[in-house]
């Protein structure tokens, strides 16, 4: 599998950003002419994982998310998500539905499970104080 | 927010896209119409609704404890399929009446 093309985009953890971030992975993506849903899956699992930077990765600080995507010559869309924030100490806890940290903030804690669901493979990398990356592929198209 | 009252019912329109961005101001807003007396049923009309991610589910959910705990209800109908598919994988189809 090869690379064909690659975008990079940084940007400030601002909650204005989450709609940005999600409908610029999605321009990237129509190159490969995926249909409306596949597209509206990948634009939710970016906004879960970005907003999941945000809101747990810096919570009230402002600190700087980069989200990257590859698009392969096998028709896969590879996502990554990084923050630099504080991390997760229990990775498979943080990944359980309904999960959350802040109830009182009414998060649902299915950011993780709309992730799994929407897209098909999610890995997670992180650990306390060294900030988090979710990687994540989407088949676009088919072989 | 559009609304429309009907006895003890209010319908609200939320619109546009509901992330944890937007998702203050549709609290907020939600909170004051079901605020007022007698309302006992609050009913989301999701037709405009161009986009939601869990963030949504959790505005929807804490409307729900509000009403409940008063002895009321919440309702949805019209969500286009990227909101259905995030409201079933949620759950919510136990709990929130779609019409």
């Amino acid at each position: 599998m090869e690379i064909i093309n690659q975008m990079q985009l940084e940007f400030l953890s601002l909650p204005e950003n989450e709609g940005f971030a999600r409908v610029a992975v999605s321009a990237f993506a129509v190159q490969l002419n995926p249909t409306l849903d596949v597209l509206a899956d990948l634009k939710t699992a970016v906004s879960e994982a970005v907003t999941n930077a945000i809101v747990h990765g810096y919570e009230n600080e402002i600190g700087r998310v980069m989200v990257g995507a590859a698009l392969r010559d096998d028709g896969v869309l590879e996502v990554s998500v990084t923050d630099t924030g504080k991390g997760i100490a229990d990775i498979p806890r943080a990944m359980q539905p309904f999960f959350t940290t802040q109830p009182e903030k009414e998060r649902s804690g299915m950011g993780f499970s709309v992730m799994q669901t929407f897209m098909d493979r999610v890995a997670v990398e992180s650990a306390p104080g060294q900030g988090t990356t979710v990687r994540m592929e989407k088949r676009l198209r088919e072989k | 927010m559009e609304h429309e009252r009907k006895r003890d019912t209010v319908t609200a329109r939320v619109t546009g896209e509901l992330d944890h961005y937007s998702a203050q101001t549709v609290r907020r807003e939600l909170d004051a119409l079901i605020a007022e007396p007698g309302v006992k049923r609050l009913v989301l009309d999701l037709r405009d609704m161009t986009f939601m991610d869990s963030s949504g589910i959790g505005v929807i959910l804490g409307r729900y404890r509000t009403m409940r705990e008063r002895g009321g209800s919440v309702a949805v109908k019209n969500m286009n399929p990227q909101v259905e598919r995030v409201f079933t994988l949620s759950g919510m189809r136990q709990v929130i009446q779609t019409l």
